[in-house]
């Protein structure tokens, strides 16, 4: 899943499946012999040499210059961060700009010192207070019948949409070339943002712009949770009475009812199904996993055991299992249970494990942990994943400070995190990496905590 | 006419005076003859005087409800209420009092005056800023923060410690010496760890205490929990003086 081919899918998928859990292998018995390594994910496999050609301007229209600078720079950071290309440097490529098919001659661009195997090139203008842009995926080593992929698209005359049409065309590049993985340019990330002694809920795009507020509730907002169709937040917000769950609609812009109870109600989590949420509530005494629907009725307790559970998140896959965090025996570890609270499996042999997040697939979960916690100990809190099955992991982090809240994106090719280089919790920023640990780069400043990555 | 006779007369002109101012003031209205009833044309026989009566159903209500009033009256001419003013002769009026009311009744007629009273008792809830805390009541702040005194609890954990089981023992005597305090007990973390898990790790220890206060007799209806995790720090310095000054379940006076 981390290194793609360009076979046919179900052999692509076998051999990324056999890929990724033997370097799971290989890293775990690598890390238990060595302080720290590097996982590697290609595995052996290359990643495609792309070339991303500044497009062609092709009107007077004085905003040309400035979004096509914004359209330009946004495809070429996509694919950069695609982590399936090898993105050719821009002071390697031929001198031409190709507005049209007819314009590229190939072996300019398949020649070193670019070397390019795809070629990314087109046209950019603005007409009548609209953007249109024709965008060109070239296959360089076929010099007969090139042309990949040939896409218009029309937009306002804004900086926000110019970067759009380029996350869109990414997202069509990245889906052919990955062997049918969708792209990850147009999902959002949901984070707390640190304003003072008020924490609220903010909006950004993947790759860290647009970043913007969503609630203006003058508390302390906790763990956003975005539903698998974009349309709610759910999220724990601090009142008279405690944390409570509240709920926001993002279709309506304002808050919208959940049931509020006794207790502290924190870190909600919802079920694939968009109907179900699963969170951690005190009201009988005790902090427990419980499911409600999305108003907060029809609640149903599922863990019963005396310390704090807390933390949930269901298996996106099947909706059927919760792996969550609990601290029945003492430090908090990381289990997993069916969601009517059978079948418990401890996943953690040690440490303080938290902040657990469920793959796409199914097959890992990644979560905070520091292996050596205790009185006095150093801090570590690293991220890891876990391959369920075998319970295995590998560590993505190192010596970088204290990290925490690990988010997968859709496509289960990236770890959105918090990190604070210097352990203070006010300089927390948000990172994101490549979950072979490869890649990673802040998308915010600091004051950024609990990224929750969209679901599509 | 002797002297005699003189002195005698002169006695009875004065007493004659006498009885005549006498008659013109002391007995003005029945010896001055400006009744009114005897300046009017008709009544030859005396009106007689009006009757009536005012009854309340139900007498006592809370606030907020409703009370009947259904009055009676005879030879009446005028019938008024206060406060709801001029009414039939008979009738009921449905009436929904804020405070205890005197219903008076003036019943005006040929033959008098009569008047007749009811009482509806309105039960205002006692609400609980009506009579303020007093100092002696709640104790005051100083006192409050001496005899319930915060306890702190290890790293991860939310035993109570054996001088934390002092705190709270000392905490809910003096609390059963104050009946009138309720107070919110609020859970906090160091700042080591998730932000999720030590929000309930706090409501874990705010509930420990909780627990201690409920077991030596204070009402739970008077305890609020609050778990602030560690989203409220006392001290952010990153050692262990300050971490264990914020592992803590912390006493205040709900107000």
């Amino acid at each position: 899943m981390f290194s793609p081919t360009r076979t046919s899918p179900t052999r692509y998928e076998k051999l990324c499946g056999l890929a990724a859990l033997l370097c799971l292998v290989f890293s775990a018995w690598s890390l238990q012999a060595q302080d720290t390594f590097k996982t590697e994910t290609s595995s052996g496999v290359s990643n495609i040499r792309i070339a991303v050609a500044d497009f062609k301007p092709l009107s007077g229209d004085p905003q040309t210059a400035d979004l096509k600078r914004t359209f330009d720079a946004t495809l070429f950071s996509d694919l950069a961060n695609a982590g399936i290309f090898d993105v050719v440097s821009k002071s390697l490529l031929p001198q031409s700009t190709p507005g049209a098919p007819g314009e590229i001659s190939l072996q300019q661009w398949s020649v070193a010192p670019a070397s390019a195997s795809m070629v990314a090139f087109g046209a950019f203008s603005v007409q009548g207070g609209k953007i249109v842009c024709n965008g060109f995926l070239f296959d360089a080593k076929n010099l007969q019948y090139p042309q990949v992929l040939a896409k218009q698209y029309s937009d306002e005359a804004t900086d926000d949409a110019s970067r759009q049409i380029a996350h869109r065309f990414a997202d069509e590049i990245i889906f052919r070339l990955s062997g049918g993985s969708q792209g990850i340019a147009e999902t959002k990330i949901y984070y707390v943002k640190i304003a003072g002694a008020d924490k609220e809920i903010w909006e950004m795009d993947y790759d860290g712009a647009n970043q913007h507020a969503i609630t203006h509730l003058g508390t302390v907002s906790l763990s956003p949770r975005i539903s698998p169709d974009n349309s709610r937040l759910a999220f724990s917000s601090l009142g008279r009475d405690g944390f409570q769950i509240r709920m926001y609609s993002l279709l309506l812009g304002r808050m919208v009812n959940f049931q509020s109870v006794g207790g502290t109600n924190l870190s909600p989590a919802w079920a694939p199904n968009g109907k179900d949420l699963a969170y951690s509530s005190s009201r009988s005494g005790d902090p427990e996993i419980w499911i409600a629907d999305a108003n907060g009725s029809v609640a149903r307790r599922v863990t019963s055991f005396r310390g704090p559970d807390v933390s949930p998140v269901f298996n996106p896959r099947t909706g059927a299992q919760i792996a969550w965090i609990s601290g029945r025996t003492g430090l908090p570890q990381l289990y997993i249970m069916d969601t009517d609270g059978s079948a418990v499996q401890r996943m953690t042999d040690g440490g303080y494990a938290t902040s657990p997040s469920w793959s796409p697939n199914g097959q890992f979960v990644a979560f905070a942990w520091d292996r050596k916690y205790g009185p006095g100990a150093p801090g570590g809190q690293d991220i890891y994943v876990m391959e369920i099955a075998t319970k295995r992991w590998i560590q993505l982090t190192h010596d970088g400070g204290r990290c925490d809240f690990p988010s997968w994106s859709p496509d289960g090719r990236h770890i959105v995190y918090a990190n604070t280089a210097d352990g203070t919790a006010a300089h927390m920023k948000v990172w994101t990496m490549l979950a072979d640990g490869t890649q990673k780069r802040a998308l915010t400043g600091i004051g950024a905590d609990m990224p929750n990555w969209s679901w599509k | 006419m002797s002297a005699m006779q003189i002195k005698f007369r002169k006695a009875l002109v004065l007493a004659s005076v006498l009885v005549a101012i006498g008659a013109v003031t002391g007995c003005h209205k029945k010896a001055s003859g400006i009744n009114p009833n005897s300046l009017g044309p008709a009544p030859a026989a005396p009106a007689a005087a009006p009757t009536a009566t005012i009854t309340a159903d139900p007498l006592a209500i809370d606030l907020g409800q409703s009370v009947v009033l259904n009055w009676r009256t005879e030879n009446a001419t005028v019938v008024t209420i206060d406060g709801i003013g001029e009414v039939n002769a008979n009738g009921t009026q449905t009436v929904s009092p804020s405070n205890s009311t005197n219903f008076h009744l003036t019943a005006k007629g040929d033959g008098g005056t009569t008047e007749a009273n009811v009482r509806v008792t309105v039960r205002v809830p006692v609400a609980p800023a009506a009579p303020p805390p007093t100092e002696t009541d709640m104790g005051s702040e100083a006192a409050f923060h001496q005899n319930v005194q915060d306890v702190f609890f290890d790293y991860d954990s939310y035993d109570l410690r054996p001088d934390a089981a002092a705190a709270t023992a000392q905490a809910a005597a003096y609390l059963t010496a104050h009946p009138a305090i309720k107070v919110v007990i609020g859970g906090y973390c160091d700042d080591r760890g998730s932000a999720e898990y030590n929000l309930a790790l706090g409501e874990n220890r705010a509930n420990a205490a909780r627990t201690a206060l409920v077991s030596a007799g204070v009402p739970a209806s008077r305890l609020r929990v609050i778990s602030y995790g560690k989203e409220k720090q006392f001290c952010t310095e990153e050692n262990e003086s300050c971490w264990q000054q914020n592992r803590r379940a912390q006493f205040s006076l709900d107000r």
